[in-house]
């Protein structure tokens, strides 16, 4: 491929952009997609969430998840960074500590596209026994 | 932080939690002179001066999830570390100026990294602020403005991963052009 330098190549890829979308949209259940929210605060950061977070939406794409990958604060979790929230359609999400690449592709391929709970979730309660 | 592009990301994520609706992040290097500066300039909330004062307390932070704060500290540290500095200018309402310089002859100074990714990672996590990034090497600048990509796009979001690839590579090379690491530190 030539290099890509102007915002004059970039108005040429629009189509291809534009295609890949519709693609999606036309899929078997519109509007379902995974949110994956990835921790990028210093402590984040510093311990690898930058990487992570670009494994994820690399993967994920390419894989053919349908999938939103978004950045977010410190959850508080600082011990255990690089942490990623993901929320699988109609389910509460899970958030999962100690996140390499290595963990990320245990999670795509394990929890997100079977279910299947893997090592490293941080157990968090959003409703307290009170309410 | 293991680079000076991580530190960048890590610095822009307070202008996002201050509201702003524009954010600059300028570098600029100067082998003649030996120096590396980079400026992050946003419009958001801004700061009180008693705060500016603390900001770079690692024991301040806005955060009600911990008590420390460690972003601008290990910025200051390790620009500090090269003989560089640190300092913030911020006025409430108006917006807040961080700029860090560096010594790039020093042999603590980091190197700066992956920076077309990082702006490429923030500008697309971060769709609905727009963003200018100027990059000056010896006299050679590149600038980078969301508002024309956006307009370029139309109605694809900034925010779609091949989007975001697409754009890494349209920083990257353009940086290649203007002769990134003529400092002879790692890029």
């Amino acid at each position: 491929m030539a290099k890509i330098k102007s915002l004059d190549d970039l108005r040429v890829m629009k189509e291809s952009f534009q295609s890949k979308i519709n693609l999606r949209e036309k899929g078997e259940n519109p509007g379902s997609h995974v949110q994956i929210k990835v921790a990028m605060a210093t402590c984040g950061i510093a311990s690898g969430a930058k990487t992570v977070m670009e494994f994820m939406m690399e993967e994920l794409e390419k894989r053919g998840i349908e999938s939103v990958v978004t950045q977010t604060g410190c959850m508080g979790y600082c011990y255990a960074e690089p942490t990623i929230e993901v929320k699988l359609p109609g389910q509460e999400p899970v958030v999962f500590g100690y996140v390499d690449t290595k963990k990320a592709d245990e999670i795509i391929e394990k929890y997100i596209k079977n279910g299947e709970l893997v090592e490293g979730i941080i157990p968090m309660n959003y409703e307290t026994i009170d309410n | 932080m293991r680079d000076l592009s991580l530190h960048i990301l890590d610095i822009i994520q307070n202008s996002v939690a201050a509201n702003a609706s524009l954010i600059e992040i300028s570098i600029h290097e100067d082998v003649e002179k030996d120096l590396l500066k980079i400026t992050i300039k946003d419009n958001g909330k801004g700061m009180s001066k008693e705060f500016v004062k603390i900001a770079t307390d690692p024991y301040t932070t806005s955060r009600t999830t911990r008590k420390v704060g460690l972003g601008i500290p290990l910025l200051k540290q390790n620009a500090e570390r090269t003989g560089g500095s640190l300092s913030i200018t911020s006025e409430l309402g108006k917006g807040t100026i961080l700029e860090a310089t560096f010594i790039p002859s020093n042999i603590d100074c980091l190197s700066l990294g992956d920076i077309a990714g990082v702006i490429a990672l923030t500008v697309s996590g971060n769709p609905l602020i727009n963003f200018i990034y100027n990059h000056n090497i010896n006299g050679n600048l590149y600038t980078f403005n969301t508002k024309e990509v956006k307009e370029i796009l139309e109605g694809i979001s900034i925010a779609e991963p091949s989007v975001c690839r697409y754009l890494k590579e349209m920083i990257q090379s353009n940086l290649e052009e203007i002769q990134i690491g003529t400092f002879g530190y790692k890029t």
